[in-house]
C-alpha cells in the first residue's frame, strides 16, 4: 500500500516529520517497506541570482556568470542557452551530489576559467526529464534552501511517498483513511472529518438491478447511481499527481475515480459505460462455463457459483475482481453507471485463486471492505464525478441491504494488562478504542464497521497493545518452572542423533542436509518414488518426491562434487526419510557414503581405494556411540540397491534389522551419475534398544594377574565359509577360558586350490584361577579344532 | 707403578672402539694381565711392602677400571650420535593424512539454541513434516480462505483418487508442533521445537526448505514482556553480546494475539553487518501471545492457560551468526562450503564451555 504525505494529511492534521510518521507507522503493525522522499536527494541545493553573463573568451556556447549564491558573488561556467543576467537559479556549490548526472561537484577549470558550482536543470535533479537549459525559477531568495521553495511553490514535486506493508487482518490500512485513524490513535495529529454532500437526483434510471436468491450470501448488497451527460476526459492535474505518486498510470478521469476512492477511502468501484449496458444489470451465480473478456483484455471462463454481474447479453463483470471490457468506460463515455457493492470476502478469494485474478478490488474484497460504507461510498464518487465531469445523476438503485456485522465484547483491563505484560491505565485503553472506532457501553466495545478482523476478546488487546506500542515493552524475566540445576531434556532419540553427528564427524565425514524432496527417478532407484510421497505441487522435477531414505541425495550431492574435482569424499545426513504420504510415515536414518580413497595420493603410501570394510568399521562405530550393544548378527538379504555380495544387515535377530552397510550397486551408481565405487551405511537410529538398566554404576573390572596366552590357527574351508561363523564356533570352545578370537589373515585360492580359502585367528586364554599349563592349553586347542572343523566343514592347515 | 698407570690411562685415552677398550681391560686387568701380575707379586713381599704397595695396586686397579667405563660409555655415545646423524629425516614432508570431518552449520546452530533454551527450561518437541493441513492451518486460526494460507506457498501431498480429505501438506512451519504438544501433554509447558519447514519458493534468498525453530510456553500468568525477556536473554547469549536491543513492532499473524516482529540491534559497517551494536534495526522472528482459539485447538482452555510463542528461521540466525551469505549453499553440499563453514566433532555448544570457540 503506498500514499503520499500530502494524501495523508487530507485526512490527518499533523505537523509530525515524515521520519516520526514512518517509525510510528512501522511501531503501530504497518511495516513501512520503503519511503521516496525526493527532497532527500535535493537537500544541498540552493537557490541562486546572476548578476552577470558573459562569453567565455575560448568557448562560443560557454558563459562565465557571477553569480549571487549562499557563499555569496561566485563565478560560475554554464553551457545552457538560457544563462544569462537577471535570472534566479538553482545552484549545486562544489561537494554538492548530483543525482542526474551522478556526479559530485567540485571546484573545476573550464578552458581555463575557474569555476565553483554548477546551474542545474530539472533532468539534472530528477525533477522531470526537462533539460532545455537551466531552471528560471519565478521567484526565490539567494541562499534559500531549493527544497524548502518547492515545497511552499510546488509540493507535488518534494511530496514523500510512503510504502506500507499491511497484513491480511487490517484492510481498514488499506485506505489512507485508515491509516491516518491509526496515527490519530497514537496522538500523531487529529482525524479530519471527511463528508459527502450526495448529488441531488434528477432522475429516476430505468435500469433494474437484481441479486438472485442464491448469490444473496455472496452479495447482501448492490448500490448504483446512472449519471447521464457525464464528460469523460483526463484526469484534473492533482488526481493524476497522486495517482502516478502511487506507480498508478492514470486513464480516464472516471476510472480514475474509481482507482482514487479505492485508495482513500478502501472503497472499490465499478464504472460501467451504461451505453453498453444491454437491458438490465443482474448479479447471480455462474453456471459455469460463461466467458468474459476481462478489463486485463484475457479472456475468463468462469467455473460454476462463482458471481458474475450480467445484463442481457450476458457476463459483464467478475464481481468484485474485474470488470469487462465491453461496458468498461473510455473517453467517449457520456451516460455511466457508477457501481459500489459489498462482496462476500471468502467468495472473492475462492473466485480470485480460482482464476488467479490479482486485482486491486479482489485484494480489498478477500480482506474485507467496510459493508455500513457500501451507500456513503458511491455517494463520494458520484459527487467527484458531477462536480468535475458535470452530468446529473439518478436516484439511488440499492437492492439487498447493508449486512449487519454489529457485535461486541467484553474489554477486560485486567486481562489486557496481563497479557501484555504492560501498566495500561484502563481509561487509556478505553480511550484507544474509541479513537480507533469502538464505541463502548459500559466494559463492552462495539467493534466498527470497517473492522472485520476483530472477532473477539483477543483482539481487543491487540489494539490495545499496539497503540499503546509494544516497543516501549520491558522485558520481565521468566523464572523457570523448577528452581536449580535444570534437568537433562533430549529425548533419547534426540541425544542419539547427536552423538552420531559427532561420532560421524570424528571419524572424519562433512555432515550434509539435503532436501527432503528427490526426484522420481532417484527415489525410485532406492525404494520410493510411488504416488503416496509424490508432491502435489513441486517446484522442478528435480525435487518431485520425498525421499526413502538419505541415499539419494548423498549420492546425487557427491555426483556434484565429483563434477567440481572432488573425487575423494566422505558425507553423512541424519534425518527423516519417507515411507508415505500420512503423518508420520517418516523415519530417523542415519546415513554416510565413502567415495574414492581413504586419502589423495600421498608421501607415506597409505592411501587406498575405500571399501566396505571402512564403511563397517564407521557403522559400528556410530552403533557403539548411541549405545547399541556390541555382540550382533551380521546378515545378508538388505535391499537391491546395495551390492549382492558385497553388504552386510548389523541386526539382532533377524527381524531387527540396526544397520546395513556394504558397496552401493554399480548399476545404481551409474544412474546416480557416480564415478568408481562407493561405500557407505545405513542406521536405523530408533531401532537400538533401549538399555534395560538405568544405573549409572558399571560392573566391577575383573583383570587377573594370571598371565594371558595367545596361540594361532590357520583352517582350511570353502571360500564361502564366513569368518564369523569360524569366530564363533571358536568362541564355544571354552567360553570361560577364551576371552577373544580374532581372525588376522585371509588367503584365498593359489595351492589350495579352486574353492578354498584359508583363515587364520589368534585365540587369547585367559585363565582365571591357575596359570596354564602346557597340557591345558593342549586340550582346548584340540577342542578350538573339533568345534571350528565340525562348524565349518574344514580342516586345520598343516 | 705410576709407569704402568700413565701408560694405561693413555692407551685408554687413545681407544677408538670397544674391542681396543675389551683388549686393554685384559692387557690390564685379565687374568694374565699386568696389573693382575703386579698383585701377585704382593705375596712375595714382607708384611711392610705390602701394606703400601697392597692398597696402591688396589686404587690402581679401580682407576683403571672406571677409565676403561668411562671410555666405553663415551665410545657407545659417540657411535650413537653418529648413527643418529644418520637417521636425519626430512620432517617438512607431510604428516599422515587423516580427513576432517565436520558439523553442519544447522546441526550446530540447533544444538547451539537447544542448550540456551534448555537452560531456561524449555525442552525439545518434535513433530511430522508431512502433516494434516488442520494441524498446519485450521489449528492455528487460518482457515480455508485465509489469505495468509494462500501466502504462505504451501507444498501439498498427491492424492489418490478417490481419497476425498483435503490433501496433506508440507508443514510450512514448526508451529504444527505446539498443536501437537498441548494436545498430548496439556499445560502448564515450555517446549521448543526445531526442525525443517517447507514452502514452495526459490529466489536468492528463499529455498523450499529451510529451518526453524518454534517456541511455546504456556502457564497462568506470561506475559509479552516475558517473552521479550526470554528473546533477550536467548539473543545476548545466542549472539554472545551483551545487552543486545531487541524491538517489539506490532505485527499480525493468525495463531498469536497480539503479535509483534521482533528486531535486533545491528549496524552496517562497510557492507558488513554487525549485531547487537549501532542503531539499525533487522527483523529476526516472529511471535506473540498464543491465541485462545489455538489453545482450543489443541484442548487447553483459553480462561485458564495463557502464554507466548515464536517462531525463527535457524539458517537465518547461523547466517547472522557466523557471516554464511548465501542461504542456497546450506542444501548443495559443496564439500568445499561444508568444510569452510562446518564445525569440528568436539565444538559442542554449551553454557559454561561457551557457544562457540
Amino acid at each position: 500500500m503506498k500514499f503520499t504525505l500530502s494524501w495523508l494529511k487530507h485526512h490527518l492534521d499533523t505537523d509530525a516529520s515524515v521520519d516520526l510518521i514512518t517509525e510510528t507507522l512501522t511501531d503501530l503493525g504497518l511495516e513501512v517497506e520503503g519511503v521516496e522522499n525526493p527532497a532527500a536527494k535535493l537537500a544541498d541545493f540552493t537557490i541562486g541570482y546572476v548578476e552577470s553573463a558573459e562569453k567565455h573568451p575560448d568557448a562560443d556556447k560557454l558563459r562565465v556568470c557571477q553569480v549571487q549564491t549562499r557563499d555569496g558573488l561566485t563565478q560560475i561556467i554554464c553551457g545552457a542557452h538560457n544563462a544569462r543576467a537577471g535570472i534566479t537559479v538553482v545552484i549545486a556549490s562544489p561537494g554538492t551530489y548530483v543525482p542526474g548526472i551522478d556526479t559530485t561537484i567540485g571546484v573545476g577549470k573550464i578552458r581555463g576559467i575557474e569555476s565553483y558550482g554548477m546551474m542545474c536543470s530539472e533532468r539534472e535533479m530528477e525533477l522531470s526529464d526537462e533539460h532545455d537549459g537551466i531552471i528560471e525559477l519565478p521567484s526565490g531568495e539567494v541562499g534559500q534552501s531549493f527544497t524548502d521553495w518547492l515545497a511552499a511553490h510546488q509540493p507535488d514535486k518534494v511530496d514523500p511517498v510512503i510504502e506500507i506493508a499491511i497484513t491480511p487482518n487490517r484492510p481498514d490500512a488499506l485506505g489512507v483513511r485508515g491509516i491516518a485513524r491509526d496515527l490519530a490513535a497514537r496522538g500523531l495529529g487529529t482525524l479530519k472529518l471527511v463528508t459527502v454532500d450526495p448529488v441531488p437526483a434528477s432522475f429516476t434510471a430505468d435500469l433494474n438491478v437484481t441479486i438472485a436468491d442464491d448469490t444473496r450470501d455472496g452479495c447482501p448488497v448492490f448500490c448504483g447511481r446512472l449519471i447521464r451527460g457525464v464528460k469523460n476526459g483526463p484526469s484534473p492535474a492533482w488526481l493524476q499527481t497522486q495517482l502516478r505518486a502511487i506507480g498508478l498510470r492514470p486513464i480516464s478521469f472516471l476510472v480514475d475515480v474509481t482507482n482514487w476512492f479505492t485508495y482513500d477511502l478502501n472503497r472499490p468501484l465499478h464504472v460501467f459505460d451504461a451505453d453498453k449496458v444491454q437491458g438490465n444489470i443482474r448479479v447471480h451465480r455462474a453456471k459455469g462455463g460463461e466467458t468474459i473478456v476481462a478489463l486485463d483484455d484475457k479472456t475468463y471462463t468462469l467455473q460454476p457459483g462463482q458471481i458474475a454481474i450480467s445484463d442481457d447479453q450476458g457476463v459483464e463483470s467478475i464481481a468484485g475482481i474485474m470488470g469487462g471490457a465491453a461496458t468498461g468506460c473510455t473517453e467517449d463515455t457520456v451516460n455511466v453507471f457508477v457501481e459500489s457493492a459489498y462482496w462476500d470476502p471468502i467468495q472473492i478469494a475462492y473466485t480470485g485463486r480460482a482464476l488467479k485474478i490479482n486485482s486491486d478490488a479482489r485484494y480489498r474484497f478477500e480482506r474485507g471492505i467496510d459493508p455500513a460504507f457500501t451507500p456513503e461510498g458511491l455517494e463520494h464518487a458520484v459527487r467527484m464525478i458531477v462536480d468535475h465531469a458535470g452530468g446529473e445523476a439518478s436516484e439511488l438503485i440499492i437492492t439487498g441491504e447493508v449486512p449487519d456485522t454489529s457485535r461486541a465484547y467484553r474489554l477486560d483491563a485486567q486481562r489486557v494488562i496481563s497479557l501484555v505484560g504492560m501498566d495500561i491505565p484502563e481509561s487509556t485503553q478505553r480511550q484507544t478504542l474509541t479513537a480507533l472506532g469502538f464505541h463502548l457501553e459500559g466494559d463492552m466495545a462495539h467493534v466498527p464497521s470497517w473492522r472485520p478482523d476483530v472477532q473477539g476478546e483477543a483482539d481487543l488487546v491487540e489494539e490495545v497493545a499496539r497503540i499503546a506500542s509494544l516497543t516501549k515493552l520491558q522485558g520481565k524475566p521468566m523464572p523457570r518452572m523448577q528452581a536449580g540445576v535444570p534437568k537433562p531434556i533430549l529425548t533419547q532419540g534426540q541425544q542419539r542423533q547427536q552423538a552420531a553427528r559427532r561420532t560421524m564427524a570424528a571419524l572424519g565425514y562433512n555432515e550434509c542436509v539435503t532436501y527432503s524432496f528427490v526426484d522420481q527417478q532417484a527415489a525410485a532407484l532406492f525404494g520410493g518414488g510411488d504416488d503416496a510421497t509424490k508432491l502435489e505441487n513441486p517446484i522442478s522435477s528435480e525435487l518431485s518426491h520425498m525421499r526413502p531414505n538419505l541415499l539419494p541425495a548423498l549420492l546425487r550431492a557427491a555426483a556434484r562434487n565429483q563434477a567440481r574435482g572432488f573425487m575423494d569424499m566422505a558425507l553423512f545426513e541424519v534425518g527423516a526419510g519417507f515411507h508415505g504420504g500420512e503423518p508420520g510415515e517418516q523415519h530417523n536414518l542415519i546415513t554416510g557414503i565413502l567415495i574414492g580413497k581413504t586419502a589423495s595420493k600421498e608421501v607415506h603410501g597409505t592411501s587406498r581405494a575405500v571399501d566396505l570394510y571402512d564403511a563397517k568399521a564407521d557403522a559400528e562405530s556410530v552403533l557403539a556411540a548411541i549405545g547399541a550393544p556390541a555382540k550382533v548378527q551380521i546378515l545378508r538379504g538388505a535391499a537391491d540397491w546395495w551390492h549382492p555380495g558385497r553388504h552386510g544387515k548389523i541386526c539382532l535377530g533377524p527381524k531387527k534389522v540396526l544397520a546395513v552397510f556394504g558397496e552401493l550397486h554399480p548399476k545404481v551408481l551409474r544412474e546416480m551419475d557416480i564415478k568408481g565405487p562407493a561405500v557407505g551405511f545405513t542406521i536405523w537410529p530408533d531401532e537400538v534398544p533401549v538399555p534395560k538398566s538405568k544405573t549409572t554404576t558399571r560392573p566391577a573390572l575383573v583383570a587377573t594377574d594370571l598371565q594371558a596366552v595367545e596361540r594361532d590357527f590357520a583352517f582350511v574351508v570353502d571360500a564361502d565359509v564366513e569368518a564369523l561363523t569360524l569366530v564363533n564356533a571358536a568362541m564355544g570352545a571354552d567360553k570361560a577360558l577364551i576371552s577373544d578370537v580374532r581372525v588376522f589373515d585371509q588367503f584365498i585360492g593359489g595351492n589350495l586350490g579352486e574353492g578354498k580359502k584359508s583363515l587364520a585367528v589368534t585365540v587369547r586364554l585367559q585363565p582365571t584361577t591357575a596359570t596354564l599349563k602346557d597340557a591345558d592349553i593342549e586340550a582346548v586347542s584340540a577342542k578350538i579344532v573339533d568345534k571350528v572343523t565340525k562348524a565349518t566343514g574344514g580342516t586345520l592347515r598343516g | 707403578m705410576d709407569d704402568l698407570k700413565a701408560k694405561y690411562l693413555s692407551l685408554i685415552a687413545a681407544a677408538g672402539d670397544e674391542a681396543q677398550i675389551e683388549d686393554l681391560r685384559i692387557a690390564a686387568l685379565g687374568k694374565k694381565g699386568e696389573i693382575s701380575a703386579a698383585m701377585r707379586e704382593l705375596g712375595k713381599m714382607t708384611p711392610e711392602e705390602r701394606q703400601t704397595a697392597g692398597p696402591a695396586l688396589n686404587a690402581l686397579k679401580d682407576e683403571i677400571n672406571s677409565a676403561l667405563a668411562a671410555k666405553k660409555a663415551a665410545l657407545g655415545d659417540a657411535a650413537l650420535d653418529a648413527r643418529l646423524r644418520g637417521e636425519w629425516l626430512d620432517v617438512t614432508l607431510p604428516s599422515r593424512p587423516r580427513r576432517q570431518g565436520t558439523i553442519h552449520p544447522i546441526s550446530q546452530v540447533t544444538e547451539e539454541v537447544t542448550a540456551i533454551f534448555a537452560d531456561m527450561g524449555f525442552a525439545v518437541a518434535e513433530g511430522p513434516q508431512i502433516d494434516t493441513d488442520w494441524y498446519n492451518f485450521d489449528a492455528l486460526n487460518i482457515p480455508g480462505h485465509h489469505p495468509a494460507r494462500a501466502e504462505m506457498d504451501t507444498f501439498y501431498m498427491h492424492r489418490a483418487q478417490g481419497d476425498n480429505r483435503p490433501p496433506h501438506v508440507l508443514r510450512t512451519h514448526t508451529s504444527p508442533v505446539q498443536i501437537r504438544h498441548m494436545e498430548k501433554f496439556g499445560a502448564p509447558c515450555r517446549i521448543i521445537a526445531p526442525g525443517r519447514v517447507y514452502r514452495a519458493d526459490y529466489d536468492q534468498t528463499h529455498t523450499p526448505m529451510f529451518n526453524q525453530v518454534e517456541g511455546l510456553a504456556i502457564d497462568k500468568d506470561i506475559s509479552m514482556a516475558n517473552l521479550k525477556w526470554v528473546l533477550e536473554e536467548f539473543f545476548a547469549a545466542f549472539f554472545e553480546v551483551d545487552g543486545i536491543k531487541t524491538r517489539f513492532r506490532a505485527s499480525h499473524f493468525p495463531f498469536t494475539e497480539p503479535s509483534a516482529e521482533v528486531d535486533i540491534q545491528c549496524s552496517w559497517v562497510d557492507g558488513q553487518l554487525k549485531i547487537g551494536e549501532g542503531d539499525g534495526w533487522l527483523e529476526v522472528l516472529g511471535s506473540g501471545m498464543v491465541h485462545p482459539h489455538v489453545l482450543q485447538s489443541a484442548g487447553v482452555d483459553p480462561a485458564q492457560w495463557q502464554g507466548f510463542a515464536f517462531g525463527m528461521g535457524i539458517d537465518r540466525i547461523a547466517m547472522l551468526k557466523y557471516g554464511i551469505p548465501d542461504l542456497r549453499a546450506f542444501f548443495d553440499s559443496d564439500l568445499r562450503w561444508l568444510r569452510h563453514y562446518g564445525f569440528a566433532s568436539l565444538d559442542v555448544p554449551t553454557l559454561h564451555g561457551g557457544l562457540s570457540r
